[in-house]
């Protein structure tokens, strides 16, 4: 038998190469050479801290007891890691972005960074995980006692437990609370774990192999062993197998270590993929050994000896000492390495969740400008340790030890799966409220500790034998392990049955019926949204004194950190110096990297104590939205312009074409009045030509062609006279000479002025002086102008035999026209359209005296006159309706 | 901030890698079907027995997790930073210039 020395010997030496291994870790992390430290490989096996002394010792001691349900235990985990793709990934993805230090920093930020949560899910898991740590102590101490038989000579437990524990304490101290920034991570720790990891696979696996192979002489041998054993026959409750699967894999995502290795310590996506297949496979070569290791101990050793240390007892029955030793050691393991990481993630819940916000609340305003706060977080985070560890070895000293603690495991498991419906709401249900989660936490609290905790210390400590059996005031309802009535459950499925279910509803109902706070709702969308990279802002623009942040971060990170942390956001923002513009996205920013150190609450209130508001205000939730709502705007101006512009196009386009048929318009106008002008010329010129060349003309001739050019001379004067009185028409630059005169008056005028050109007179003009006897006030030149253009043109152009032009007046008393009608053969309908056309002109054009220009001009003349003319279709021959303007009133 | 609709079709690589993930997402479903099957054969197998059909069970499910965890990372680069696939990733975020 090895001797107590020789084992405590083994023991520190032991705890030495820990220590060299973190030590070195730790210097390797630092000078920044820790590829290998952040492989897949340490995240998972640092995992197997799932795997504590408990379950190293206990998992064949259960094994012995009820067979294979021991398995359980590990097959929720399998089942968690394998479907990492649903849900761990967003947990680490949450951890990351939101720099999560803990599950209660996790729960308490999701829901409006409420302190009040945080504090609850911290209190959950003292509460749980105490009760645990002891248990990892009495592990220890149990398998001291097995290698110092009990004459008491060797070592007391309670001696041993207290050791353990001062040393658990030192190592925690000197490796947990080296960095205050939990998202730095623990390298030293996390590699040791990995080794101890490593240790304690060797070791279960060493034991089997020996079992298997040495003592029963092989795996077929092994079956029938089972076959022979008292757990041969398949005896496991269908409720218990589901309600432990359920329960280990509710608990290996809310045991604030697991949480820790999971979430908090993974430096990587990945590595959660590795793990997803090398973990179970972990898992399944731990629990490989156990039924061998139980069934073989159950056969070679005396009746009545603890199965729970078959681990021990089997090698050391078999003589073989150093295997029993490694076997101590891979137990040792099991048990530091659980208390080591629930220590560092408790004592950081701890300080984060109870002592920063007490210190805050006591130092009220002025905490932000007092002291260094680093020295306060580090401290309060080793008094946390302190006090955990503490609070495990007292548990232990007086719980007694013994089969009562042995169940707290899977007490311990139930209460902190009342976590796990705030934590499944946070990452996938937006609607879960601060309320709700409260309301589900206290109740599964409560029923938990109701129902499982306060009974698991054994009747008649706690609760009295008759509250057990008959329930409190004799309420048969309330009875803790049978409410409502007693259907005969296992008492764990009951108590995790109802707490769960009481839970669950209050969180539902606690939900439904609250309405979120404005950053419960921000945060909600943020968790739940974190893979679709939503970004949601935590805070606003407000007037702050960038020193004050930078006084308050160099308390929380050192003024080093700080100052480059500042430094680079000036850059980033650029501006010179170690004082950027306090934007939202720097504070938010600053936020998240404080809550790194001190958790998501508290770097919010501290914040908050000097940006001035607590919350985000409905106000400036508004002004996001408006942000927002300006983006949308603003993108919709585009779009309007964009058809704008194509409507512009269109434009452009039509007026091009416009241009064009202008262009051509003009060109043929060019080319009429070129010709026109020609005609004229070409004669003019060739009769001055013969009358300047040719020596005797007769007298009559010369008169002829002096005629000839006189009259071309006239024609072209005229054309050119129209061409600019239309000009001036069109221009609108003519100035008129009103006044007031009759209308019989201006069409006496018109008549003579046309009869001057008749010669012979043919033309026989009809009128009814008596309707002519109207006053008008009009320009009268240019009213006669028109009558005497339109009076022309019938006697041009008027066909008949004996042609005659009638001349109406028509007349309402304010409105006058003129009708003028020859009886000739009139004006083709397709031609009445151009008839007012420049150099229109229809048919022959011997018998045109103008250029085409008259009737253009009648139409400008009355256009600025007021009135109009129009051809007047259906009366026998062309006729022509001057509209005089409306007569004014003054002048009648 | 109207976020890019989501094409009705994807290609054909896109669709397979949303089918990869529905696979991971439903494997946990598989390994507590077979995780159960125990409570259904356990009496007629005997604890020997059923206890290496679990095992069986348990191989099959880890070989399985493996595979998928392989064929989800593979575009992964050594350093971590998954490369997401959401269409909306190729629309860059209006800068929001405020918070």
């Amino acid at each position: 038998m090895l001797s107590i020395n020789v084992l405590v010997a083994v023991c520190l030496g032991y705890v030495g190469f820990l220590f060299l291994i973190a030590f070195v870790a730790e210097k390797r992390a630092a000078a920044g050479r820790s590829a290998w430290l952040r492989s897949p490989w340490v995240y998972t096996l640092s995992l197997s801290i799932y795997c504590t002394g408990w379950t190293f010792y206990g998992a064949v001691g259960f094994a012995a007891r009820s067979g294979l349900e021991f398995v359980t235990i590990y097959l929720g985990p399998t089942l968690v890691m394998v479907g990492w793709w649903a849900l761990l990934r967003k947990l680490v993805q949450v951890g990351r972005r939101q720099r999560i230090t803990s599950i209660a920093d996790l729960i308490s930020s999701r829901y409006g960074k409420s302190a009040f949560l945080g504090g609850l899910v911290t209190l959950l898991a003292v509460v749980g995980t105490t009760p645990y740590i002891a248990l990892q102590l009495q592990s220890v101490t149990l398998s001291v006692a097995v290698f110092s038989p009990g004459d008491g000579a060797g070592a007391r437990p309670e001696s041993v437990a207290f050791w353990v524990a001062a040393g658990l304490v030192v190592f925690t101290i000197l490796f947990g609370t080296r960095n205050l920034d939990v998202n730095e991570r623990h390298d030293g720790v996390v590699t040791a774990i990995a080794v101890e990891a490593v240790v304690k696979l060797i070791a279960l696996v060493a034991v089997g192999a020996f079992v298997v192979w040495g003592v029963a002489g092989g795996a077929g041998a092994v079956v029938e062993l089972i076959d022979g054993s008292p757990i041969a026959a398949w005896e496991v409750a269908p409720d218990r197998w589901i309600t432990l699967t359920f329960l280990a894999a509710a608990a290996f995502l809310t045991l604030p270590r697991m949480f820790h290795v999971l979430v908090v310590e993974n430096s990587d996506e990945s590595h959660l993929a590795t793990a997803s297949w090398a973990f179970p496979a972990y898992l399944l070569l731990i629990s490989l050994f156990v039924v061998p290791i139980a069934v073989v101990g159950l056969a070679t050793m005396p009746l009545g000896a603890n199965p729970d240390l078959f681990v021990l007892t089997v090698p050391l029955a078999f003589d073989r000492e150093w295997l029993a030793m490694l076997s101590f050691i891979g137990g040792f393991s099991s048990a530091t390495s659980m208390v080591i990481v629930a220590a560092i993630a408790l004592s950081t819940m701890v300080s984060n969740h109870v002592v920063l916000p007490i210190w805050l609340s006591l130092r009220g305003q002025t905490a932000t400008m007092s002291g260094d706060v680093r020295y306060v977080v580090l401290l309060s985070r080793r008094i946390s340790i302190l006090g955990v560890l503490g609070l495990g070895y007292l548990y232990y000293v007086y719980s007694g030890g013994g089969a009562a603690l042995a169940a707290i495991g899977l007490v311990s498991f139930a209460g902190l799966a009342q976590a796990l419906p705030a934590l499944l709401g946070a990452v996938f249900w937006r609607g879960a409220t601060r309320v709700g989660a409260a309301a589900g936490l206290i109740m599964g609290l409560l029923v938990w500790g109701y129902t499982l905790f306060l009974p698991s210390f054994g009747s008649g400590t706690i609760f009295s034998e008759t509250l057990m059996t008959e329930g409190p005031w004799g309420i048969a309802a309330l009875r803790p392990q049978a409410l409502l009535f007693d259907a005969g459950m296992d008492p764990l499925v009951h108590a995790v049955f109802w707490s769960l279910s009481l839970n669950m509803l209050a969180f539902l109902v606690g939900s439904l019926l609250s309405f979120p706070t404005p950053l419960e709702r921000l945060q909600g969308a943020d968790f739940v949204g974190v893979d679709r990279a939503v970004t949601s802002p935590g805070f606003v623009a407000r007037p702050v004194s960038t020193e004050d942040l930078l006084l308050m971060s160099q308390r929380l990170l050192g003024p080093a950190e700080a100052q480059s942390l500042f430094g680079a956001e000036a850059a980033r923002q650029g501006i010179v110096g170690y004082l950027p513009d306090p934007t939202p996205a720097f504070l938010e920013r600053l936020e998240k990297r404080l809550a790194g150190s001190v958790g998501g609450a508290t770097a919010h209130a501290m914040l908050a104590q000097i940006t001035g508001g607590t919350q985000v205000s409905v106000e400036d939730l508004m002004r996001v939205a408006d942000e927002a709502a300006q983006i949308m705007e603003y993108s919709s101006q585009l779009e309007a312009k964009s058809t704008e512009l194509t409507r512009t196009a269109v434009q452009l386009r039509e007026a091009n074409d416009k241009l064009k048929a202008l262009s051509i318009q003009k060109d043929a106008f060019l080319a009429q009045i070129s010709h026109e002008l020609r005609t004229p010329m070409t004669s003019i010129r060739a009769f001055s030509e013969i009358l300047k060349d040719a020596e005797s003309i007769a007298a009559g001739d010369r008169q002829k062609y002096s005629a000839i050019i006189h009259d071309e001379s006239l024609r072209l004067t005229r054309l050119l006279d129209d061409l600019l009185d239309l000009n001036v028409l069109e221009n609108g630059q003519v100035s008129l000479n009103i006044q007031s005169t009759t209308l019989g008056g201006v069409l006496d005028r018109a008549i003579r002025a046309a009869d001057g050109q008749d010669e012979p007179r043919r033309l026989r003009i009809r009128r009814t002086r008596a309707d002519e006897n109207i006053e008008i006030v009009t320009d009268p030149d240019r009213l006669s102008q028109v009558f005497i253009n339109i009076i022309a043109n019938a006697r041009k152009y008027c066909r008949s035999e004996r042609p005659e032009l009638t001349i109406r007046v028509l007349g309402d008393g304010d409105r006058f026209s003129v009708d003028f009608i020859d009886n000739g053969d009139g004006i083709p309908q397709r031609s009445q359209a151009l008839i007012f056309e420049k150099f229109a002109r229809l048919g022959d054009h011997s018998r045109a005296g103008g250029a085409g220009l008259g009737l253009a001009i009648c139409r400008e003349i009355m256009a600025k006159l007021g009135g109009a003319i129009d051809y007047l279709p259906g009366q026998g021959g062309a006729a022509f309706r001057v509209t005089l303007p409306p007569r004014r009133a003054q002048a009648a | 901030m109207s976020r890019a609709p989501e094409p009705l079709f994807l290609a054909r690589r896109t669709y397979r890698r949303r089918r990869l993930m529905d696979a991971a997402r439903l494997l946990p479903v598989l390994g507590l079907f077979i995780f159960l099957l125990p409570l259904v054969w356990g009496e007629a197998l005997g604890t020997a027995r059923a206890g290496l059909a679990l095992v069986a069970a348990w191989v099959f499910l880890i070989v399985l997790a493996g595979a998928l965890a392989r064929a989800l990372t593979l575009g992964w680069s050594d350093e971590g930073a998954p490369q997401r696939d959401a269409p909306a990733a190729a629309v860059p975020p209006p800068d929001k210039g405020g918070f």
